[in-house]
């Protein structure tokens, strides 16, 4: 099993076509997504009547910034995770070097990474943020009710690939079995993302916008 | 401050139990069957897919930071209403409906806090509000809301107020004006006026004093200012909270039809929030505006340009610790706060801000409906409030001022039960207390 875990031919499948598999399903399957809930939202004619880009972008920074709203200065650990825990599943890996080798490999193009400390640092707190959230769900009452599986799972496939990342990058144990872990828990996650609630990634500027333009241009007071 | 350990409450409503008994399995079956296809699509499908589960809109709400169960989550409620009935594709039994009834209809003010707190927007006020259109669908509808709303439908207004006892209310508040105000005339039916002053159907039904006392501000004040003395007199609407957006709709045409009819410049809300919602957020959508087709403003805004322009001379200013309720469908719901707060600042020597305040304030558990579910739920409704109580009580205030009437009535609940110090009231009040009766005007 560990031997095939940390195969070559596991490797080039993964590299390989799995590849094209996992970013296919998840380019499609997003844009299908955000093109029905688009179509959907415009049929509910008081959702883009009322759509205000302005109070819609003030919004997104406020809730994308840490303490940047009264929520999140009311939960100050979980507001410092959750940041730095996209950042590290969103940018870290769009601008991480050793991506970016991949894809120069490629098709021999590349862009400006970020240092692999950081990168590695970021890892670090992204992955006790996965703890973190994780002792939440079991701990808060008001958590825990409302908690499903389906919350188990998508927190799990985001954790172990950064788990694996952590464990390839630093050639800790097995590291070719880690590295394939990491490639496929990494699709995984992104064929993930147009069929789970993970699709918040691009939910989210739907609903924290309509919000805000409701806020904003209805209600004429800040929403964060 | 009295303990309430309790948080489960067994309240038998007989609208609920008897539209039950009432609705047939093939009526059960089909309306769920497309409520489903509906949460299936566009906003819902959005809502639902959206949200992560973090539990982070519980400290927006009230109920749950009354009782810390997380039944009374933002979250938990739609756990227990549309998670359920999508997981179970619409096969749901009686036993579900009159728990998500309870739930939608007596456990969430729609103060739509909750929505300001989630990271994502999600707007769990509306989910609410659509769980009672499918109650509203399926009979199942508590009592007394049913039955304020088949007044709007009868009568056009919520309390089953005939035309001519309208009429005669406000020619009976002119009379007791007249002790007070040389000459008093509240003007029914002026063409033309600049003022069409809107009040709701409990004002002439169980506080008619306030028509005195709001039209005897605006006499002070030289506004040019009339009522209506027929039907679209009353602005409330409890329709929009049952669901029933079809009397809802009818009831914002008749009202916005008066005004037209009248040629006035403008509407001018009395001191209530459910009724302002429905002109400017609700009512209006359903009959294709955008916003209200004639200008409307609150009173609060109107008594603050009558300060700022010096139409009221403020010639004592109130004593005692003064502290503000901040109304959900007025501060959170259209930025009226700072208005309040000028106002305040005109006619108060010593304000206290309750924590947290302005669109971050706790609802009063009365507004959304909830207080009109009837007095069956009381003591659920005031248990569900502890933390308000708490609130007024920390600013050590002897007076609060709630320029809402579902707050109104809902603080006044909290003030008794909890046994706080304070004295309820609204700016009206306080506002004649301070303001100077020009000569002409004073009763020799």
């Amino acid at each position: 099993m560990l031997e095939f875990l940390g195969s070559d031919t596991l490797y080039k499948i993964l590299r390989g076509p799995m590849c094209w598999v996992a970013f296919g399903i998840f380019i499609i399957g997003s844009i299908y997504r955000i093109v029905k809930w688009y179509k959907e939202l415009s049929d509910e004619k008081v959702v883009f009547a009322y759509f205000k880009p302005w109070y819609a972008l003030k919004s997104y920074l406020h809730w994308l910034t840490p303490y940047g709203s009264r929520n999140w200065r009311l939960h100050p650990y979980m507001s410092l995770f959750t940041f730095f825990f996209h950042v590290g599943i969103v940018i870290i890996p769009i601008f991480l070097s050793a991506h970016n080798l991949l894809i120069y490999e490629s098709w021999g193009i590349s862009w400006w990474t970020v240092p692999d400390a950081i990168a590695d640092a970021i890892t670090l707190i992204a992955l006790i943020a996965c703890v973190f959230f994780l002792g939440r769900r079991l701990i808060l009452k008001e958590v825990r009710y409302v908690t499903s599986a389906s919350d188990y799972y998508i927190l799990g496939v985001v954790f172990f690939t950064l788990l694996t990342a952590f464990l390839a990058y630093h050639q800790i144990g097995y590291y070719k079995a880690f590295l394939n872990l990491h490639i496929f828990f990494g699709e995984l996650m992104l064929v993930s993302i147009p069929f789970t609630r993970l699709a918040h990634m691009w939910s989210f500027f739907f609903t924290r916008g309509y919000t805000a333009s409701e806020f904003g241009y209805v209600r004429r007071v800040k929403d964060w | 401050m009295a303990e309430v350990a309790q948080t489960q409450f067994k309240v038998e409503d007989p609208g609920i139990e008897e539209g039950l008994q009432k609705l047939t399995d093939e009526k059960k079956d089909k309306i769920l069957s497309e409520f489903v296809a509906f949460l299936k699509k566009g906003r819902f499908d959005v809502y639902v897919n959206t949200c992560i589960h973090c539990g982070l809109c519980s400290d927006a709400c009230h109920w749950y930071q009354s009782f810390k169960d997380p039944i009374y989550s933002p979250a938990g409620k739609v756990k227990q209403t549309i998670w359920e009935i999508l997981r179970r594709d619409g096969k749901v039994d009686r036993a579900f409906i009159r728990r998500a009834a309870e739930v939608a209809f007596t456990e969430c003010n729609l103060c739509k806090k909750c929505s300001m707190y989630c990271p994502f927007g999600i707007d769990i006020g509306y989910m609410m509000n659509l769980v009672r259109r499918l109650c509203h669908l399926l009979g199942v509808v508590p009592l007394y809301i049913q039955d304020t709303v088949n007044s709007h439908s009868a009568t056009l207004n919520q309390m089953w107020v005939k035309q001519d006892e309208w009429i005669d209310t406000i020619f009976w508040q002119e009379d007791e004006g007249l002790a007070e105000i040389k000459n008093f005339k509240i003007p029914f039916d002026k063409e033309g006026a600049d003022i069409m002053f809107s009040v709701i159907g409990p004002e002439p039904k169980f506080k008619p004093q306030l028509i005195k006392e709001v039209a005897t501000l605006m006499t002070i004040a030289g506004v040019d200012f009339t009522f209506p003395s027929f039907d679209g007199w009353d602005n409330s609407d409890m329709a929009m909270y049952i669901g029933d957006f079809e009397i809802c709709g009818r009831n914002k045409k008749y009202h916005f039809e008066a005004a037209l009819r009248l040629k006035v410049k403008r509407i001018v809300m009395c001191e209530c929030g459910h009724a302002f919602r429905s002109v400017y957020d609700v009512g209006n959508r359903w009959l294709g505006w955008k916003a209200h087709p004639i200008p409307v403003i609150h009173a609060i805004q109107l008594y603050y340009e009558l300060l700022k322009t010096g139409k009221l001379k403020v010639v004592r200013k109130i004593k005692e610790p003064v502290t503000l309720h901040d109304p959900c469908n007025v501060v959170r719901g259209r930025g009226l706060g700072k208005y309040a707060r000028y106002i305040i600042e005109q006619i108060c020597e010593d304000f206290r801000e309750m924590t947290p305040n302005g669109e971050h304030n706790f609802c009063c558990a009365a507004g959304g409906g909830v207080i009109n579910c009837g007095p069956i739920w009381r003591g659920k409704r005031v248990a569900g409030n502890k933390v308000k109580a708490e609130q007024i009580k920390a600013t050590g205030a002897k007076i609060v001022i709630t320029p809402c009437h579902n707050c109104h009535s809902g603080i006044a609940d909290i003030i008794q039960t909890y046994n706080l110090d304070v004295k309820n009231v609204f700016f009206v009040d306080l506002l004649l207390q301070v303001v100077e009766i020009p000569d002409h005007l004073k009763v020799e």
